[in-house]
């Protein structure tokens, strides 16, 4: 079926960049309590740039290949970036199949286009990206702030 | 000489068809034509015509308050609503005025907590020491609980300063009696525990339970959402105290559900929500409760759906409770030959016949339960997916999730071959090796 995209099933069972590191400025925990899905999320930041995004997470391929996709694509980025790319995630995510994605701003994680179609797998792939929002949020950074590109 | 009844069958082609023809749900398709394979029927059952019959038949001709008024149409809407009851009496073997209608089973088992939390603190006109719970007293569950058997009584422990115990499940499934001894003592007040598990597929030995209870004095809550569905049930012959089950697991509507009680047990029972129609007398200062049930009963009741729900009984009782029993049995030996032939899945629950419901939880090796239940979606198939309410169940057997086929008198041969069809597909789109 077209939602398990071969970028999906590859980050699915090759996850970038996971794993807890150290340093890091803030470690949340989120789950889905719908089916259990959970991930310990850490976030390093020097001033703008995010230098590190490491995390452990433990769900279905559709949350741990999005929380891989997040990782690959903010980790070095700047706090402007990350918020332009957070919307269109969202944006994407919830736009019930309208909206494809681009993958200029939110990388591989275009092939999660498919789960709008799916309103209970949206949970799903958002998991990670929220729990990055609340990490930042205790570093005193809004991940949702409108960005002025 | 005692003569054995013959054996019950499962139903029979010519008979399915009749039974499915009485669910027009099932005659649809999903997911770009795909014909429906509804195998979720322990989160809710369909509902055949006759269901959605009466209860529509309430709303056109009978509808009006149930004891209130003096005019003609409450008059009868009390009678149906009367006879609802004692036809939902007959179906589980209690006389009706132990039959109190609640929402659902789960608020049937809070009913009971808050029975209790009154009795404890002196609310709820309870005049039995049956009732009172503090500290040093022990409320007793199990880890294969549905969270709504579990939480209510969490709730009363931390509210009465009563400690809660529990029996552990064995590695097959099982509930681990070899500590019955230790985890009920002559401290324990109230053990509630599931009849049916709804993801092991459990039927548990209630008998050696309930004595033991008795014997230190404690009462047996039961919950049998999934087993008054699926087999004949005479609460007599458990030897429980109270029992709860939802209506719309078992071909009735949603918003209905009941708790059974012994007699003598609802009329010392505390009261929990009140308000209308519950009282005797109220003055000021206080109020006087009727009996049992309607002092369980506050506010106007879901009458349409007790109805709805005394017609899924006659329903089922049509089919004949041993022969839903035969044919789901017989669904269930597909379902566990089926897994067996694949060993890239994991049954968790026990592999055999023997005291065993039709719920079938398993994992794929490798693929979470959210992406199966979203492959077998794909083709039509319907399971549920997750921990289904019953997290530390699942924590003990280490499966974040598991997918769970579960049955009805509607299901076919045909659905678990459908079933395992789409299965197969699940390993390619994984790279999972078979």
């Amino acid at each position: 079926m077209d939602l398990y995209q071969e970028l999906i099933i590859e980050h699915s069972k090759r996850p970038q960049r996971m794993g807890l590191r150290t340093p890091f400025d803030a470690e949340v925990h989120h789950v889905n309590p719908t089916c259990g899905d959970e991930i310990t999320l850490r976030v390093d930041r020097d001033g703008e740039v995010l230098t590190d995004i490491s995390y452990d997470a433990l769900g279905c391929a559709i949350s741990v290949a999005s929380a891989s996709m997040l990782a690959e694509q903010l980790t070095g980025t700047d706090l402007d970036a990350a918020r332009e790319t957070f919307a269109a995630i969202r944006t994407m995510l919830t736009s019930k199949g309208a909206d494809p994605g681009d993958e200029d701003v939110i990388g591989d994680a275009v092939a999660l286009a498919g789960v709008a179609q799916y309103p209970a797998r949206v949970k799903c792939a958002l998991l990670s990206w929220m729990a990055l929002a609340d990490a930042l949020a205790k570093t005193g950074v809004n991940l949702a702030e409108e960005t002025h590109v | 000489m005692t003569v054995q009844a013959p054996a019950a069958v499962a139903f029979s082609d010519q008979e399915l068809a009749r039974i499915r023809a009485d669910f027009p749900i099932l005659g649809r398709t999903v997911r770009g034509g795909k014909p429906l394979v509804y195998l979720d029927s322990g989160a809710t059952s369909q509902k055949p015509r006759a269901v959605l019959e009466a209860e529509t038949n309430w709303y056109l001709t009978h509808n009006a308050a149930p004891h209130r008024g003096a005019h003609a149409l409450s008059e009868e809407g009390t009678q149906a609503y009367e006879a609802a009851r004692a036809t939902i009496a007959a179906f589980i073997g209690a006389s009706p005025d132990e039959i109190v209608f609640t929402k659902n089973a789960t608020e049937a088992i809070n009913l009971v907590a808050y029975a209790f939390s009154n009795g404890s603190s002196g609310g709820g006109e309870g005049a039995g020491r049956s009732f009172r719970l503090g500290p040093g007293d022990e409320i007793v569950v199990s880890e294969m609980e549905h969270h709504a058997n579990l939480i209510p009584w969490q709730e009363l422990a931390k509210r009465t300063g009563a400690t809660l115990k529990w029996f552990g499940v064995t590695t097959d499934g099982r509930l681990d009696l070899s500590t019955l001894p230790e985890v009920i003592t002559p401290r324990t007040k109230v053990v509630a525990i599931v009849h049916a598990s709804n993801v092991l597929g459990t039927v548990n030995p209630i008998a050696s339970i309930v004595n033991r209870a008795h014997q230190v004095g404690a009462l047996v809550v039961l919950d049998a959402c999934q087993s008054v569905p699926h087999m004949a049930i005479d609460v007599a012959e458990l030897g429980v105290d109270l029992l709860a089950f939802s209506g719309h697991k078992m071909l009735g509507p949603m918003g209905i559900g009941v708790l059974w009680g012994r007699a003598e047990l609802l009329a010392q029972m505390p009261v929990f929500l009140t308000g209308g129609s519950m009282i005797e007398t109220v003055t000021m200062d206080g109020a006087t409760y009727a009996p049992a049930p309607q002092k369980f009963e506050a506010g106007v009741p879901n009458a349409a759906q007790a109805i709805g729900l005394a017609a899924a009984c006659d329903y089922l009782t049509g089919l004949g409770m041993d022969r839903v029993s035969a044919h789901e049995r017989e669904l269930t030996a597909l379902v566990l030959d089926g897994l067996r032939e694949r060993p890239w899945t994991t049954l968790i629950g026990p592999d055999e016949l023997a005291d065993r419901g039709g719920a079938v939880s398993f994992v794929v090796d490798g693929v979470h339960a959210h992406d199966v239940g979203q492959i077998l979606d794909a083709h039509g198939v319907a399971v549920r997916v997750g921990h289904h309410c019953a997290w530390p169940l699942h924590r003990r057997f280490g499966a974040a999730a598991t997918t769970r086929v579960s049955l009805a008198p509607y299901n076919t041969p045909e659905e678990i071959a459908a079933f395992f069809a789409a299965l197969d597909t699940v390993p390619a789109i994984f790279g999972i090796e078979v």
